[in-house]
């Protein structure tokens, strides 16, 4: 046998480099920017703009295991609701008197099992796919919180809850600050674990992941349970905002984290996609709802905004490649 | 003979793909109302010619003449017009809809004026096609809920339907009962008598001698020769299948059998095999032979952790052990090269390096941080160990051709502490000098102290790399050959022909 | 084997059906009261229609959430068209409904079938985009009945021979969409790209326009419910219908529609929209607050898939036994 001499240097390539999805991120965040800029003239303010992160990172906690979700193919569509949901148990827990502190680490309780059970249906009843079980969970756990407070509200929670949402640590809000450590967190796990590789491993071929010796089942539920539990963070956050819970809140975030996921770069059939691009993404949306905000385009407009944004992020790579996965809902 | 007297006629088909080439110069002449079997190992370019002749690959080279008049396929409907149908062994099919759906998609039989489907008339017509051929279910029958051999006659009926004048089978009979395949037979001389012509592809020599009156052997992507049946013997015909004498292409070294590595007592798995049970040793190859469906590879990926089997015990250095996953698997010291790499073995998408570690990544991280430079050195090390030809570990491993690409699967089996191999086909679609490359590896590991288990199709390659081998048919082992009742006589007569069927056994005067 | 499953499930959805009604009677008699049934068939009719489009689209392997909105945009522009032109013939203000509703759907259509976006994102943004457009041609404001001509109003509480108009259009639907899917080459190809996309590239059946039909064909039905959907509320709002696509999915999943595609029948949308419709109406007489009705559907979802994953594991093992190895 020959013996052959194999390099494991990566030689750097300037055209690679320039030309990755995150740079066009950069571009469309900076035209966004300007956009908001003429539009508005207080949009260019440092103060103004680290307090609007306080009106669009709540979301973002969820976009963070959602990237790891689509990653591998697949997609979790109940978000929103397991927000709903922990918001309104801990809101009602409270009510009844039990502790805040108490109520919240419930909350999270909340959302990391409905989490768990969306993992749990998808890894054992396989002919289904992660579409229609998260589509039944979405109403079934939306469901829940109105069998629980109907249509009223739940609030007057302790002054000191008022923090997470208001509140700054030195000049920075706390919950740019929070969303900070949590995305740092995210990105190594990503991309500097062996979790992160077996992630990328089960999005781009799931089968011979398994034939590797990769726990794709016991992956997926924690993953799943990881979006319920930072989809209860963000619950933390948005009630915090709010100063109460209703049934009816985060309604239509899953749109949003997803395009937020999409739009960073993440192709929906698995196995590519930048934690960075994500993040990007979420400035990028978030600032674009708050420029709009800024001169009173309605809520409305905004939806048919979010709506075109999303299409338009998963158009442009299918332009290209062409290829689709037949046969996923 | 002059040319218009031949039904089907090709002439100097070459046919490559990226890297490989399925089909080189290859004939081949198809008289009408003859069965013409095509024989040859796998990787023969039996299927690639199959496929230039139902037009779905255009060849490079050559001619096709059908019935006397030149003519060209672009899509595998044109052939369908011409009167060409082939019934595969997977049976593609609409599980969801009836029989007469499944027969009738595509060319519906419907009203002249209102264009409404003729639901009664389809019904009639597809009932007697499967009258005719024997068989015994309704037309309205869901698809789904047939048998393999069912669903190949209902393909048949099909293939009538469009009025096929030519049908090519690919190995119908691989995943039947000897039952069914006695059906099968009967329908095929029926179509002969209708004066359609049938090429006939099988391993199985009784097949072959039932059936067809003339034999075509592929080798190596080369026309080797026809003959008729009854001029040739089993023993000739193996030579010309597999090439040369065997012993010389294989340096087999006397490696010392040591201590039981592995044993399987009555192993089954509900529809696929029973009562499987064997040995193995360190340093001793085991062979697992018989025909595609046979339930071998199935046997592996229960030992793999894949699918569980339903009964029998697993003993591992002597301890009972129940395996539930690969990682499982593995962490026993068992290994698995899967039979289908590029689905099975690789992730295509990645570079040779990440290939490589993936099924190890514990030993390239600490605390499930990723260390790359160690990563990139493994990667490195074992890339070169096996030879693999690539200028760096990050070439991508769709890159690769079949030999590389397995080479690569095989240094992510030597990341891992292993004591049992179980390489399931492990030259499938590799060329001769990568081939010689790989067997030295598995020769080196032998040598090592693995136990090694070599499923494989391939005559010359189980022959000449194993100390003992194990045959299987239709789920069971039908024998256990020692290196010195190592014939191809006796594994293919284990393997592929019957008790009870007829054995040519006349030599040709040389 | 499964058609023996199929005809077995019919019959429980039929039994159950009877038994619910019944059991509702006895608890409430005002259940089978002529004024509620009318109540109950009549809103059960414009689901039904919606699920005769959702079927077509299950059965492609696909879904479609924008249909809650695309209605309301329907309903919206043609409540509109009427408030604000009075004279316009009742059938002009469904031609446009309708119209308007087809559009969302071949837009749809084009995405999933030609730039091949996976349906669920597909649906996700342009739901938005509709429902956003909705607001936007409102001002955001509603059209109220009074805005409403009666000639409008009357689209659902007049008659045709004696049936309720809603009805009757159902009825049509129903027996236009039965001969569509079993009498026709198409309709029985939109079966086979279901089933097996594969195979049907090889029968030449050419799946972009299956695909492309069949968003449209629901969206021209989602246009039409619109306009019915306005006129039987007297009313036309920017959330109307929000939410509604999935009742549409409970009726379809409920009545046996595969939701890995390729099997699903008519029969079993009417039954399963029938017990829906029956569900949606009884909760409240059962003094089942209308809080536990998100749920309860959801649960049904979730039941009905995990149902037919467990029946079809049953037979498949009954297949792989027949194998007598």
């Amino acid at each position: 046998m020959e013996t052959r001499t194999i390099t494991n240097r990566r030689e750097f390539s300037w055209r690679s480099f320039i030309l990755q999805w995150e740079w066009l991120l950069v571009a469309l965040i900076a035209a966004v920017f300007v956009l908001n800029a003429n539009l508005s003239e207080y949009f260019l303010d440092s103060r103004h703009l680290l307090d609007a992160t306080m009106g669009f990172l709540d979301k973002a906690f969820i976009v963070l295991p959602m990237v790891f979700i689509i990653l591998m193919g697949d997609i979790d569509i109940s978000v929103a609701s397991i927000v709903a949901l922990s918001s309104v148990v801990m809101a009602d827990l409270y009510q009844a008197g039990l502790p805040m502190e108490w109520a919240m680490a419930v909350c999270l309780a909340v959302g990391s099992l409905c989490g768990w059970i969306n993992g749990m249906l998808i890894v054992r009843f396989k002919e289904l796919s992660s579409v229609i079980v998260t589509l039944a969970t979405m109403i079934i756990y939306r469901g829940i919180a109105y069998i629980i407070l109907e249509d009223q509200a739940a609030g007057k929670f302790p002054k000191w809850f008022k923090f997470l949402g208001w509140e700054y640590v030195g000049n920075v809000p706390f919950i740019l600050v929070a969303f900070a450590v949590c995305a740092a967190v995210f990105t190594y796990l990503l991309h500097k674990t062996t979790f992160g590789r077996k992630l990328y491993a089960i999005g781009n071929n799931p089968t011979a992941s398994k034939f590797s010796g990769v726990e794709v089942d016991r992956i997926k539920v924690v993953v799943f349970t990881l979006a319920g539990l930072m989809s209860a963070v963000a619950a933390l956050f948005l009630t915090s905002r709010m100063g109460s819970s209703r049934p009816n809140i985060a309604s239509g975030y899953e749109l949003e984290v997803i395009a937020m996921v999409v739009l960073g770069g993440v192709s929906t059939a698995g196995g590519k996609g930048r934690m960075a691009g994500a993040i990007l993404a979420v400035f990028l949306i978030g600032y674009l709802r708050y420029g709009l905000g800024l001169v009173n385009i309605s809520a409305q407009t905004l939806l048919i905004v979010l709506g075109l944004l999303l299409l338009f992020a998963v158009a442009v790579p299918r332009l290209n490649a062409g290829q689709r996965t037949v046969g996923r809902t | 003979m002059s040319d218009t007297e031949y039904a089907l006629e090709l002439k100097g088909i070459t046919k490559s793909f990226p890297g490989v080439k399925a089909l080189d110069d290859v004939y081949f002449k198809l008289r009408p109302g003859e069965i013409h079997a095509l024989m040859g190992e796998n990787g023969a370019g039996k299927s690639t010619f199959i496929k230039v002749i139902t037009g779905v690959h255009a060849p490079d080279e050559g001619e096709m003449i059908l019935n006397g008049r030149k003519v060209e396929f672009r899509h595998p409907t044109d052939a369908q017009k011409a009167g060409i149908a082939a019934i595969y062994q997977h049976v593609t099919c609409y599980p969801d809809l009836s029989v007469t759906e499944n027969i009738f998609m595509g060319h519906e039989k419907i009203a002249q004026g209102t264009k409404r489907i003729l639901w009664r008339e389809m019904h009639e017509e597809a009932g007697r096609l499967l009258k005719e051929l024997g068989a015994g279910f309704s037309p309205k029958t869901l698809m789904g809920a047939l048998s393999v051999a069912e669903q190949q006659i209902v393909e048949i009926a099909k293939a009538l339907s469009l009025d096929a004048k030519i049908i090519i089978m690919d190995e119908p009979t691989a995943a039947l009962t000897q039952n069914e395949s006695e059906e099968l037979y009967r329908i095929t001389e029926r179509l002969r008598d209708q004066g359609k012509s049938i090429i006939f592809i099988s391993h199985r020599f009784e097949d072959m001698y039932r059936l067809a009156s003339v034999v075509t052997v592929f080798r190596d992507s080369k026309y080797i020769g026809t003959w008729n049946v009854n001029e040739i013997s089993n023993h000739d015909l193996i030579i010309a299948m597999v090439g040369r004498e065997i012993s010389q292409l294989f340096p087999k070294k006397r490696v010392a059998v040591g201590e039981e590595l592995l044993r399987v007592e009555g192993l089954g798995l509900t529809g696929y095999y029973a009562d499987v049970s064997f040995t193995l040793r360190r340093g001793e190859i085991l062979g697992l032979t018989g025909l595609v469906g046979a339930g071998r590879t199935e046997v592996c990926q229960s030992l793999f952790g894949i699918t569980r089997p339903d009964k029998g015990r697993i003993f591992l250095k002597g301890k009972e052990i129940r395996i539930r996953s690969p990682r499982e698997a593995m962490r026993y010291g068992i290994g698995y090269l899967p039979e289908d790499r590029q689905k099975q073995g690789l992730v295509l998408q990645w570079a040779i390096g990440r290939n490589i570690t993936l099924s190890t990544l514990e030993k390239v991280s600490g605390k499930g941080m990723l260390h790359t430079r160690k990563e990139l050195d493994i990667a490195r090390t074992l890339a070169e160990k096996v030879g693999v030809k690539a200028g760096s570990v990050f070439d991508l491993v769709g890159s690769l051709s079949g030999g590389n690409q397995q080479k690569v699967v095989f240094a992510k089996l030597l990341t891992a502490d292993l004591d049992v191999m179980i390489l399931d086909e492990p030259t499938k679609g590799v060329d001769v000098g990568a081939k010689s490359a790989i067997y030295e590896i598995i020769g080196d590991l032998a040598g090592a102290g693995y136990g090694i288990v070599l499923v494989s199709s391939e005559m010359p390659e189980i022959i000449g790399m194993c100390d003992r081998v194990a045959v299987m048919r239709e789920g069971r082992f039908t024998a256990m050959l020692d290196r010195e009742g190592l014939t191809q006589e006796a594994i293919l007569e284990a393997a592929m022909v019957g008790a009870d069927s007829p054995v040519n056994s006349r030599r040709v005067e040389a | 084997m499964s058609a023996k499953i199929a005809k077995f499930r019919e019959l429980g959805l039929l039994a159950f059906i009877l038994l619910l009604s019944v059991g509702v009677q006895l608890r409430n008699p005002s259940f089978l009261t002529w004024e509620n049934l009318n109540d109950m068939i009549t809103n059960t009719a414009i689901l039904s229609i919606l699920a005769v489009g959702m079927m077509l689209v299950i059965l492609t392997r696909g879904i479609d959430l924008s249909i809650g909105a695309t209605l309301a945009l329907s309903g919206m522009v043609s409540a509109l068209a009427v408030s604000r032109y009075p004279e316009l013939h009742p059938l002009a203000a469904i031609g446009i409904g309708t119209g308007v509703g087809l559009v969302c759907g071949l837009i749809l259509g084009f995405l999933v079938a030609r730039i091949r976006i996976l349906p669920i994102i597909a649906t996700l943004g342009m739901m938005n985009v509709f429902r956003g457009l909705t607001y936007e041609a409102s001002g955001g404001k509603w059209v109220s009945a009074h805005q409403m001509p009666d000639s409008f109003k009357d689209i659902a509480t007049g008659s045709l021979l004696g049936i309720n108009n809603l009805i009757a259009i159902a009825i049509f639907i129903y027996a236009a969409a039965y001969y569509f899917v079993n009498h026709t080459r198409t309709g029985r190809r939109i079966y086979a790209v279901g089933s097996n996309p594969d195979s049907a590239a090889l029968s030449g059946i050419r799946s972009g326009k299956i695909l492309q039909l069949v968003y449209s064909v629901m969206g021209a039905l989602a246009g039409l419910a619109g306009v019915l959907w306005v006129s039987k509320f007297a009313s036309a709002q920017g959330d109307t219908a929000t939410g509604y696509e999935l009742s549409v999915i409970a009726a379809c999943v409920l009545g046996g529609v595969s939701i890995a595609g390729g099997a699903g029948k008519i029969s079993g949308i009417v039954l399963g929209s029938i017990l829906l419709g029956i569900l949606n109406n009884a909760l409240p007489m059962l003094n089942v607050s209308a809080f536990w009705q998100m749920f309860i559907q959801g649960a049904v979802i979730l039941f009905a898939v995990l149902f037919n994953a467990l029946v079809k594991r049953g037979i498949d093992r009954n297949h792989l036994m027949r194998r007598k190895i």
